[in-house]
Order: C-alpha cells, then structure tokens, then sequence
C-alpha cells in the first residue's frame, strides 16, 4: 500500500468519526498506545487499514452440509466477536465478510477465489468437508491466503496456506483403539463407514492398529452410501460375527438411521460396546440421546468438558445462540480458528500471510476450552483425545483423556 | 454356529427384507399416486415427507411441554396431522404451481425440484439448519424378543403394519370409491371423462394433495427409522422414482410388485455382499430389466 492511500484511509475514517461522533473530535487518535503502522503491518496489500482488519468466513449456509456447519459459523463468529471486545488484532477490529459455499464444492472454489483475490482478505475461517477443503486448497496456495479448517479429517495432507484445527485421524484413532483394547478387552471389531474418503481412510488406520498394535482381529468392514437409511442386513451381519467392538464412522443422515436401527434390533450400549469418531453433540441433537445410550466416542472435546475455559466458553456460546445450544468437537475447533490467528498474527508483527504462516509453528493458546494447545511445525494442533459416553440427554460423559498431548502426525508411517 | 442362531438369523434377515418393502412401498405410494395416475414428476416429494416427519416433531414437542400425560399416545393423532399438512400444502401447491403445467411434463419436474430446494429452505429456516429428533413413545422403541437370540424391530413392525394400512386404502379408495373412478376415468382419457360431466380440474387437485398426504405420513413413519432434518427427504426422493418406475408408472399393483423386489433383492445382496456393492447389484438388475421392458414390470393396458 502506497504512503497516498494510507493518507486517504486515515482521513476517510477520521470524517466518518467525526461525522457521527464530535466528542471524537476532541480525542487525539494517539491518545492510546498506538497500533503499528498499517504500512509496516501489511506490505502486501491486505484489506487492511488504520482501523480494521478484514477476514472471510467460508461455509455452507444452505444446503445438505448447513446442519453441521452452522456450528462452526456461530463458534467463529463468538471468537471474532470476543476478540473485538478486548480491542482487536494489532490494534484492528475484525470485519468478516460471510460468503455461502452452499454445500457445493465449485462454489466453495468460486467464493474463495472472490475472498482471495476481490475482497484480499487477511486470513479464512472455513470449510467443513474434505471435499471442499481439497476443492480450495490450489486457490489458498496460489493466491497465497490464510486457511482455518476446523474439521477432523483423515489426514494425509500438509500445507503452508492451511492451519487444521481439528484432528487428524491417528490423533483420534490410535488412542480409542488402545483403550478399547485395554479397559474394553476388545479383541474382535467390526468396522463399518459411510462409503467415502474420511471413513475409508480412518478405518485403513483403525484395521492396521488393530491388527499390528492390539493384536486383535477384524471380523468386518462394511461400507454403505452416504444416503442409505436401511441398516437391518449390516445389523444381522454384526450379529453373526459377534465382535467385541464395533468401530463406526457413519456420517449425514444415515447416522441416525444407523442407531435408531441397531437400538431396534436390540444391540444396545448395555450389551454392546460401541466405539465411534462420527457423533458429536451436534448428531446427537438429530439422532436422539435414548438410542445411544452408553455408546462410546473419541473426540478432543466434549461439551461437557469440566475445566474453566470450557466453562466460560459454554456460557458464552449459550448467551449468544440461546440456552439450547450445543457444542460439538467441530464446533470448539472453529472456536480456536480466530484465536490462532490473532496470536499468530501478533506474534509475526504483521498480517503478511508468509510471515503468519512462518509465525504459526509453536503458537500456543492457553485459554482454548478443549485445554492447552499448540500449533505443531506441520500446521496441525498438539491435543489430547478423550472417550466420551453417550447420555440419554444428548451430552457425553468424559470417561477417560489421554495423559498428554499428542501429537498430529498427518503422514503415518505403517499405516498407509 | 449352532441350528438355532442360523435360524434367528434367517428369520431376522427376512424380516430385515419385509421391513424394507414396507418402507420402500410407503415411500412409493404416494408418488404413484402423482406421478403414476397423473403424470406429473413430483420432484418434492421427499419434501412433503418431510412435512410428516416435521409434524411429529412439532407434536412431540407440544406435548412434552403442554401435556406430558399424552407422550405416549399422540403418535397416531400425529401421523394423521402429517397427511391433512401435507394434503393441504399438496392442495396449495396445485393450485398455484402444477395445474400451469400439465401440458409440459418437463417444465414441471424443473419447477417441482425449485419447489424442493425452496421448501428445503424453509425448513432451514423455520426449524434450524440441524436435525432435530422427535421423543417418541416407549412402546415404539426397542425390539419385540420372543426368544433369546432374536430380536424383530418394533418400529418395523410398526412401519409395516401402517404401509398395509395406507396401501389398502389407497387400493380400496382406487378402485372401489367416486373418486377413484373418476381418476381412473381421467388417466385414462381425459377429454372424454371431461366430456361426460368429470369436473378433472377438481380430480387433479385432489388426487395430487392425497398424493402429497401419503408422502406425509410416509414421512412421519419413518421419524421411527430416521432422521429428521431440512434434507432428509432428498434421502428417500431417488429410491421412490426407482420403485414406481420400476414397477411401471401407470399400475399401483406394480408399485408393490417392484417395491417387494427391489426390497428382497437389496436385503439378500447387502447380507452377503457390502453395502455398496449390493447398490450396485440392485441398481444394475434393474437397469437391464428396464432395458428390456421400458414400460416397467406391469404396463397399464391403454390404448394410447
């Protein structure tokens, strides 16, 4: 940005202020300490200006994925929020420009392009599916933009434009395998997916750790369209082969065919252990908490995590989107998207995305509601795994967390 | 494995393929109704299932909130909303929207699948973008075990006795009432029946809002079996088009006749094949029997 601009930014919103508000007039703009120079802060022609910074958020407000990313638009737009409140980003209020990728992975292409290239937007809060994500990444990598993807996924994949905070696979897998096999003495397991790229994936891992760290054995893999709604034959299936576990990863609209149908064939959290990486609370709103009763999922954040951070964090997310509200393991991830990039931000000196990207490595952010985490050289976060059971109210019951950090490690060797 | 676990699972794996011809022919039903008597491609279709399913959802939250003593009995009264909304919103819908079309069969399944993705907004943003999940009564959850070892599903159960209901009265109704023979009259020449004094206007507009009710109830049955949300009538649209196709547009007896097969074969094939496979499987059968009888399986016999 040349020196003339920067004059004519300055003097635009110093009218605009002082149209609105005359006592303004009065108050000298050094009075507070002063944020750094818009000049130094962006050299690369950023929406940024003496007084804000603009950001893009980019998910499914319609379409077949708006039921599970609606969540992760409340949670980013909460931090943002929260962040403006204490004062900003280097000084900068966040102005987020929404843009509906409508379920559509083209679309999702086209906006980020438009949030890239026309709008210039210092860094992306969004995406949800891997099929979006892949869709963008060449854009994100070419225009050189910021993305915060919030979402557990399969992993296998690493780049400079991107920071994942969620999950990858052997981050959620590994450990709920292990303490099946230890607390459940799960030797046998049935592994079943909806038929695409996330489950497929998880369960390759899951059937390696199984077979060459548990010692254990599979007894069946089963795969099922994204739509199927008829699960009585997989049920007989599973009753033949009897397993000890049953490892799910159903997603969309057959998940809760998929329960409601195995609690009407008898199989139930009492008789049955059930391990899945599918069901957050937000599922859980859908499927109904009295047919899952006792199952068991692995995910880095429950709602009903008991430490101060998560508390502070429900009570907020609640005031803002009503009482009924619910928080699923998606939804804390995108949480910490604004947050990580405010400290990367800061921490760089600049909104410059090479020098974000380069500042990301090692960032810390000790107030996330899931616990301390820390962005790992490779983009991913360092976090812990918990096991939660499922309760007839919809919520989980932590039962167990790892004892440390793990740490994401996108590239398994041995598990591919 | 022992004689009896084989025989549980015999007995549990045809009724898994009973129940999925139940479900297939109740999702159908409604949709032979439009498409089969009148001709029109109802792409909403899924969505007017979703106005049952969403019936349900209203009417368990009234009574947990205003009348807790009633949670296990407004199911029925719920199911019955179901087809008087989605008749009503049928009724609406012709008379704004499909009697302009008649005349241009493609038009209609353009504007009825912009009808579906408007009505899916609605949803969205009358109910929330999430699923929601209606509290159903105790005596609808849970498995009928007779012995030990098998367990037949009661919202199965429940799912096939309503289809038997549904589809005997719409049967009973077809061939034995006014209305069915003034819809029998019209499918079959439209200009004469006009001509004897068959008011057809009227008939289309009833036939397609009770079209549209049965897909009502069809949707709030199967909140016993699955989900609830602004979309999740789109995961029972391809499978209805398949089955009435199938069965030959213009027969109700073919809707049934497809419905059973489509239904065993499917259940047989995902036992013993995944679940993917067995999709294909079906799929593929039903393309080559298409091929060599476009008509489908029971062609209506009109002199066209």
């Amino acid at each position: 940005m040349s020196k003339n601009q920067h004059c004519s930014f300055k003097r635009r919103s110093f009218m605009i202020g002082a149209a609105a508000l005359p006592l303004m007039l009065a108050m000298p703009l050094a009075a507070h300490a002063a944020p750094p120079a818009t000049a130094a802060v962006n050299t690369t022609k950023l929406a940024v200006t003496d007084t804000e910074v603009t950001v893009g958020q980019l998910h499914s407000a319609t379409g077949t994925m708006a039921i599970s990313e609606t969540g992760s638009i409340q949670a980013e737009q909460l931090a943002i929020d929260q962040i403006n409140a204490l004062g900003g980003v280097l000084g900068r209020k966040i102005k987020v420009i929404k843009e509906d990728g409508a379920s559509d992975w083209p679309t999702f292409a086209e906006k980020s392009k438009k949030l890239l290239v026309n709008d210039r937007v210092a860094a992306v809060f969004g995406c949800w599916t891997s099929a979006s994500r892949k869709a963008v990444l060449p854009i994100f990598e070419k225009e050189n933009g910021m993305l915060y993807y919030p979402t557990f996924y399969e992993g296998l994949e690493q780049s400079k434009n991107v920071i994942y905070t969620g999950q990858e696979a052997t981050q959620q897998i590994l450990y709920g395998l292990d303490w099946a096999a230890k607390e459940k003495k799960a030797k046998t397991y049935f592994l079943i997916g909806s038929d695409y790229i996330w489950p497929r994936t998880s369960n390759k891992i899951a059937r390696k750790h199984i077979e060459n760290v548990i010692k254990g054995k599979v007894v069946g893999e089963e795969y099922y369209p994204l739509g199927q709604t008829n699960f009585n034959s997989l049920i007989n299936k599973i009753k033949v082969a009897k397993p000890d576990a049953i490892y799910a990863i159903v997603v969309g609209g057959s998940n809760v065919a998929f329960y409601k149908q195995l609690k009407a064939a008898g199989i139930t959290g009492d008789k049955q252990f059930l391990l899945t990486i599918s069901v957050t609370e937000d599922e859980m709103l859908g499927i109904g908490g009295e047919n899952t009763v006792g199952f068991y999922a692995a995910m880095k954040y429950f709602q009903s995590l008991d430490n101060p951070n998560n508390k502070k964090f429900v009570e907020a997310f609640k005031a803002k989107y009503g009482k009924n509200a619910v928080i699923g393991d998606v939804t804390q991830a995108a949480y910490l998207g604004p947050w990580l990039w405010k400290a990367s931000v800061e921490k760089a000196g600049s909104f410059d995305i090479d020098k974000v990207a380069a500042a990301s490595g090692g960032i810390e952010f000790k107030d996330a509601p899931e616990g301390y985490v820390k962005i790992h050289p490779n983009h991913h976060l360092w976090s812990k795994t918990r096991i939660g059971q499922m309760q007839s109210d919809g919520q989980f019951k932590v039962v167990t967390e790892s004892p440390g950090l793990i740490e994401p490690n996108p590239f398994p060797k041995g598990y591919q | 494995m022992s004689f009896s676990e084989i025989l549980n699972i015999g007995l549990m794996q045809g009724f898994a393929g009973l129940s999925l011809f139940s479900v297939l022919l109740l999702m159908g039903l409604g949709l032979a109704i439009i498409f089969g008597q009148m001709g029109v491609i109802n792409m909403a279709h899924g969505e007017f299932m979703t106005i049952g399913a969403y019936t349900i959802y209203l009417f368990s939250q009234l009574t947990e909130t205003y009348a807790p003593a009633l949670a296990q009995a407004y199911f029925p009264f719920a199911i019955a909303a179901a087809f008087v909304f989605a008749f009503i919103v049928g009724w609406l819908v012709e008379w704004a929207f499909i009697r302009h079309l008649y005349q241009r069969p493609l038009d209609t399944l353009l504007a009825t699948w912009g009808l579906s993705l408007g009505m899916q907004q609605i949803f969205r943003s009358s109910f929330g973008a999430k699923e929601v999940s209606a509290t159903l009564p105790d005596w609808l959850m849970g498995s009928w075990a007779p012995k030990d070892g098998l367990d037949i599903p009661i919202n199965g159960l429940f799912v096939m006795a309503l289809t038997l209901i549904v589809t005997g009265g719409v049967l009973l109704a077809l061939y034995k009432s006014r209305w069915g023979l003034r819809v029998r009259a019209t499918v079959s020449n439209r200009v004469m029946a006009n001509a004897i004094g068959i008011n057809t206007t009227r008939t289309d507009r009833v036939t397609f809002a009770i079209g549209c009710g049965v897909a009502g109830v069809a949707g709030a049955a199967f909140t016993t079996i699955g989900s609830t949300g602004p979309t999740s009538g789109s995961l029972y649209i391809v499978d209805a088009f398949l089955v009435v196709t199938f069965g030959g547009a213009a027969s109700l007896w073919g809707t049934v006749v497809s419905a059973f097969g489509i239904a065993q074969t499917q259940s047989v094939a995902e036992f013993f094949l995944s679940g993917s496979n067995a999709k294909v499987l079906t799929l593929l059968l039903i393309v080559s029997i298409l091929m060599l009888r476009p008509q489908g399986l029971f062609a209506a016999k009109i002199r066209r």
